[in-house]
């Protein structure tokens, strides 16, 4: 018995070490690189060197001559990532709303039109758009980068707030009535409490694709003016063409992984529900 | 929870039980009066119905069908920006000069196969992750399921960045590391070459979007009744029986779905392939075609036929998919 739960223990302590290697990994590996200075990056190994640990790539890109480039390109993608989330996540929530609780012809429609939606190569849209903001003047700016943005953000918003609010028993709102409340504080009291969670799990799931968006981001920017921070890292040079901008471009990678990671750690339990009943719910 | 009557006309009607039955269309067992007043507030039901979902409707087709409509147009002339005056109308031309071209079909094949590669791999390792964040003791379950969406949250171009320099020949580690293995050693230049940069692009997708996938699947497995695994058991099944007789067939549903997701998701595939190779050696995928032919080189006309052939090859494949597999997506996603 004993000998039996002691492999166990061991069995899946292997399995859990693994599965954290697998995923963590990679970020280890771009940590270490962004504490590495120029000489010590063609060592061929995987920390720093002892003793040549350096934070002049961060220094680089947060207060010096790649300043300009980095903190821009990180203000236009918070900026955008969070109004295109904002409007989406408004939108869908009225849309998901319809859908959970009303009976109206067409449901089925816009559900399809926001998988077909969800499905579409980015790269069919930005041709068109790319031709038609240079025309219209919405070319490199931040209007022209959230509108396309709704594209990515509004079919999953729509979908996973639709299998929130599928699951809330809304005769708790009759009950309330029943019990003396009206129509908006029933509403209020009883409804907006239960929806709140899946409308915050899915701001958070759509703000992490309008935050990986790459397509649309170098397809429909030229400058700093818009360019939001995966295509200003995929467009970084470095200092001088003397210099390679592998240390910023890992630091500046590790600094827009940290919101990330923290919205993970904090709210993992939702972001797990909110991706798994938009997805799969039989 | 299927009572969506509005809450002020309860007392008119009582509530109906089980699903609610579109009665828009008349009703002939009712009473003339009950009739008005059930289609009154029908129409009321579906007009607000549309109120609030058509914003969200509206934007969704204005984004998307608009710009396929207008790639649609535009394929259909010889049109370059750096020479405007000489826009022309060529009927199909760009497309037969598109499906003549090499380019075009090395493309095709180079996503087809990461494609299918990928979403394999990633099925057999989704899977297994599932299986271990789906048995693991409570303990370490949160801390699984909090590690294996780190990678789901990270940017595709940090991954990409990762996972380059890594192997990269000046920066990287991994040649030192794997000096052993045969075919590896320090000057081997994993980007200067198809087959190894493939690999690498391959693997950073692999990585990134696999916790997608098993996180689809870890609720696949837990919509797979205990009893039925359990009868297995107690009846003798191995646990490889078990899996195969037992577990999969009852989350179907859900395999079906992360692998046809997946593999539209990874038929896109752009972000690695622009930071690693930008389409060097053989890497060169479809978008990547698309983006060079539209962006770089401003030949909107031919950027145009590549994006709407693209296009057309994601209709494929989901069409090949519910054909083949009867995927029932609005079903299977819960619509109703």
């Amino acid at each position: 018995m004993t000998n039996t739960s002691t492999r166990n223990k061991v069995l899946w302590a292997v399995a859990t070490i693994l599965v954290l290697v697998y995923a963590l990994f990679p970020v280890a590996s771009i940590l270490a690189t962004s504490f590495k200075s120029p000489s010590d990056l063609t060592s061929g190994k995987f920390l720093p060197s002892s003793g040549t640990a350096t934070t002049s790539n961060y220094e680089q890109i947060l207060v010096g001559d790649a300043q300009g480039l980095f903190l821009s390109a990180l203000r236009n993608s918070i900026g955008i990532s969070l109004i295109a989330t904002f409007i989406a996540v408004v939108l869908a929530t009225l849309c998901a709303y319809a859908i959970a609780r009303l009976d109206f012809p067409g449901k089925k429609l816009i559900l399809t039109t926001a998988l077909a939606v969800s499905i579409f190569p980015v790269i069919s849209i930005v041709t068109p758009l790319f031709n038609l903001w240079r025309t219209i003047g919405l070319y490199d700016t931040w209007l022209g980068l959230i509108i396309p943005y709704l594209s990515l953000t509004l079919p999953i918003s729509i979908w996973t707030l639709a299998a929130f609010f599928r699951q809330i028993p809304w005769e708790l709102e009759q009950a309330a009535q029943v019990d003396g409340a009206t129509t908006w504080q029933a509403f209020r009291k009883a409804i907006v409490p239960l929806a709140l969670p899946g409308v915050f799990t899915t701001a958070i799931i759509a703000f992490f694709i309008a935050w990986n968006d790459f397509v649309y981001g170098i397809s429909l920017t030229s400058t700093e003016a818009a360019r939001p921070v995966p295509a200003a890292l995929a467009f970084f040079t470095g200092a001088s063409q003397f210099e390679s901008p592998t240390g910023a471009i890992s630091a500046a990678a590790i600094i827009v992984t940290i919101p990330v990671v923290l919205l993970v750690l904090l709210f993992q339990r939702q972001i797990v529900s909110g991706l798994t009943s938009g997805a799969v719910k039989g | 929870m299927t009572s969506a009557i509005p809450a002020k006309t309860t007392t008119a009607s009582p509530a109906e039980p089980g699903p609610r039955l579109d009665t828009g269309r008349g009703n002939g067992t009712k009473s003339g009066r009950a009739r008005k007043q059930y289609s009154d507030r029908t129409r009321a039901e579906r007009r607000l119905g549309w109120i609030l979902a058509g914003p969200a409707f509206v934007i969704m087709l204005l984004v998307t069908l608009y710009p396929i409509l207008q790639a649609i147009y535009e394929s259909l002339f010889r049109f370059r920006l750096t020479a405007p005056d000489e826009r022309a109308f060529v009927g199909i031309e760009n497309y037969i000069v598109i499906l003549s071209d090499p380019v075009w079909w090395s493309g095709l094949w180079t996503t087809v196969f990461i494609t299918v590669v990928t979403v394999l791999v990633e099925l057999v390792l989704g899977f297994a992750l599932a299986l271990v964040m789906h048995k693991a003791l409570k303990s370490v379950r949160g801390l699984l399921r909090t590690a294996i969406l780190v990678p789901y949250g990270i940017i595709t171009v940090v991954s990409a960045f990762a996972w380059f320099y890594a192997f990269d020949i000046n920066s990287g580690y991994v040649n030192s590391w794997f000096a052993w293995l045969p075919g590896i050693d320090e000057n081997l230049n994993w980007f200067a070459q198809g087959p190894t940069a493939l690999f690498v692009i391959m693997a950073s997708e692999i990585w990134k979007t696999t916790p997608f996938i098993s996180l689809l699947l870890l609720a696949g497995l837990a919509q797979v009744p205990d009893e039925l695994s359990e009868a297995a058991k107690v009846d003798g099944a191995t646990w490889w029986e078990q899996m195969r007789k037992v577990i999969v067939p009852n989350m179907k549903a859900a395999i079906m779905v992360a692998v046809l997701f997946r593999a539209l998701d990874a038929f896109r595939i752009f972000d690695n392939v622009f930071i690693m190779t930008n389409g060097a050696y053989g890497t060169e995928v479809l978008s990547l075609l698309a983006y060079r032919q539209s962006i770089s080189r401003l030949e909107i006309g031919l950027g145009s036929a590549v994006s709407v052939l693209l296009f057309l090859c994601v209709l494929l494949i989901c069409f090949v998919a519910i054909k083949l597999f009867k995927v029932d997506l609005a079903g299977t996603q819960g619509g109703k």
